[in-house]
């Protein structure tokens, strides 16, 4: 579905992104892991056409778009829910859902309102609520929502739990999981690696802007200490 | 309106009740001002008050650009003044009975006249907008107002069509089976018109169109990256508003039944901002407030001293700094941007 090799990527004259591959299988949970300031958002953004790579390959369902706009990557079939949630604070959390609603995956039954509103009772309960008055917790399962209304065949998350309370995360973790067990191929950016080890069916680890690990979850079992190396503090 | 959601879809603020009769109020007074003038004697009142309703159309389509697509034009007046010359040049070759370019018949009629008016003024809005939305913020408003002054020029030179000195047209349009040379009649028929322009507008703001366009406003590359065309919609909004102001230009050619390159003058856009900002941007019914304000403001203060300008100027700085957000935000908790 995801194919990328050896994608380099700049911010102006800073290279950030070296030498990034990494695969994504129709069905899968693959994770992008690394440490903070290792180039895993600049991986997603260089993927959705936010920032133009320098060289390598993103090919997506078949088809290169390397150098393409943002809005026909994302009309392809891929979901972001970007860092920091950014959802559209003004609008309600139903406007914020049905705003940008598309059907891209006509093979899997579509992701509705009451579909999501069932994965994620608290927003069903804040429908008419205005998106900055939501918690953090909120707010994400929100972003989340948004991509998934989308109804993309790829969905890319980063850093879904980033800053949030143990009680909250455990709870997004949980709706993943359910997302997963619908079929819906996911890209996982984040530090997580005791719930990741569990979801996931392959990990890919970058550092100083490069693949440095690439593995299945029984790969990643039996190389633990190795890739704890590399992610941990 | 949708009354949950106040008149702005795009800010929940607490409203007091009150608010939500104020539109009616509005109505009630606008329907009664032309009898109440005749019975003061004060039937230029009745002119003064069609033109702030024409006004308030252009302000109210300048407002789905501004307010609702976050595009700062500073060229509005073409499409007010293109509107208007559409309306002139048909009028005055469906009085000679003359085709205009020896193909395309005129009409005297005013529904025919405004579709054309709205049509020419659209495509002008898409060929502009196709060019200036490649661009946004200063360059943005620094390209439309080249356009404007581009076609300002253009009809300056247009000895055919009056150049410099302007057109003028022997009668109002027709309506059947109404007397538009009577100023209440034609006061009736764009407060009609206004409101059906607000009816859409109102539509198109809590549309599913508006959000995105809302969207758009709050973060375009947020928009990009769940695959909207930005720019796709944001050329829409602006041909949309380009439009509307056509509609407002054609209907003041008739009104006046005069023409002039002043119509498309910078000066003109300026003032289309100053309603659409007074009376609140992103506001269904701000930009009329701001119409009415502005104008009645400017007519009060030139019945008073030819020095009015002096005066108008400190005087909409107060308000800016008072009515933060525009006159339609006025009693809200939350006010505007």
């Amino acid at each position: 579905m995801l194919k990328v090799r050896g994608l380099k990527a700049s911010y102006g004259a800073s290279r950030v992104l070296f030498d990034v591959s990494l695969d994504v299988a129709s069905g899968e949970v693959v994770t992008l892991l690394g440490r903070n300031g290792m180039g895993k958002t600049t991986t997603t953004r260089a993927i959705m056409g936010l920032l133009p790579p320098q060289a390598g390959v993103i090919e997506f369902n078949g088809r290169s778009v390397a150098g393409w706009r943002a809005d026909r990557i994302a009309r392809l079939g891929i979901g972001l829910v970007p860092e920091g949630r950014q959802i559209f604070p003004t609008l309600s959390v139903r406007e914020n859902l049905v705003a940008t609603a598309a059907d891209r995956n006509a093979a899997r039954s579509p992701w509705t309102l009451p579909r999501i509103f069932g994965l994620f009772p608290r927003l069903d309960e804040r429908q008419g609520q205005a998106g900055k008055t939501l918690s953090g917790g909120e707010q994400q399962m929100l972003a989340i929502g948004r991509a998934l209304m989308t109804n993309p065949d790829l969905l890319i998350l980063d850093e879904a739990t980033e800053g949030l309370a143990p009680v909250i995360r455990a709870e997004i973790w949980h709706c993943l999981e359910a997302i997963k067990a619908e079929g819906q191929s996911i890209l996982l950016v984040d530090k997580n690696i005791t719930v990741l080890e569990r979801l996931a069916d392959r990990h890919h680890v970058i550092e100083k802007g490069r693949t440095i690990w690439a593995g299945t979850r029984a790969d990643f079992v039996r190389e633990r200490a190795e890739v704890h190396r590399h992610v941990s503090f | 309106m949708d009354k949950a959601r106040g008149s702005d879809p795009m800010k929940k603020s607490g409203s007091p009740r009150w608010r939500g009769f104020l539109p009616l109020v509005g109505l009630v007074l606008l329907v009664a001002l032309p009898f109440a003038a005749q019975a003061f004697g004060q039937s230029a009142l009745t002119s003064l008050a069609t033109r702030m309703l024409i006004l308030a159309i252009a302000a109210s389509a300048l407002n789905i650009a501004l307010g609702l697509g976050g595009l700062v034009s500073f060229g509005h007046a073409a499409f007010y003044g293109v509107g208007a010359y559409a309306v002139g040049i048909l009028t005055t070759h469906g009085a000679s009975g003359m085709p205009f370019l020896g193909f395309v018949p005129g009409s005297e009629h005013l529904a025919v006249n405004l579709l054309v008016a709205m049509s020419v003024s659209g495509i002008v809005a898409g060929l502009i907008g196709a060019l200036a939305l490649r661009t946004s913020g200063v360059p943005f408003i620094m390209i439309t107002l080249a356009f404007a002054q581009m076609l300002f020029f253009f009809f300056v030179a247009l000895k055919a069509y009056g150049g410099d000195d302007g057109l003028s047209m022997r009668r109002r349009n027709a309506l059947p089976g109404l007397n538009m040379r009577d100023d209440v009649t034609f006061y009736f028929t764009s407060l009609t018109i206004l409101l059906a322009w607000l009816g859409v507008s109102a539509r198109l703001f809590h549309s599913r169109f508006g959000l995105l366009l809302g969207g758009i406003r709050q973060s375009e590359r947020r928009m990009q990256a769940i695959g909207v065309p930005t720019v796709r919609y944001r050329w829409l909004a602006f041909v949309l508003s380009g439009v509307g102001t056509g509609l407002a230009g054609g209907l003041m050619a008739v009104f006046g039944r005069f023409v002039s390159p002043d119509m498309m003058h910078w000066t003109q856009s300026g003032e289309l901002l100053i309603m659409v900002v007074l009376g609140g941007a992103g506001t269904i019914f701000g930009p009329v407030l701001g119409a009415f304000a502005l104008i009645g403001l400017e007519t009060l203060l030139a019945g008073w001293t030819e020095h009015w300008q002096i005066i108008l100027g400190p005087a909409l700085v107060l308000m800016a700094l008072t009515f933060r957000g525009g006159l339609a935000r006025l009693g809200r908790s939350e006010q505007g941007p």
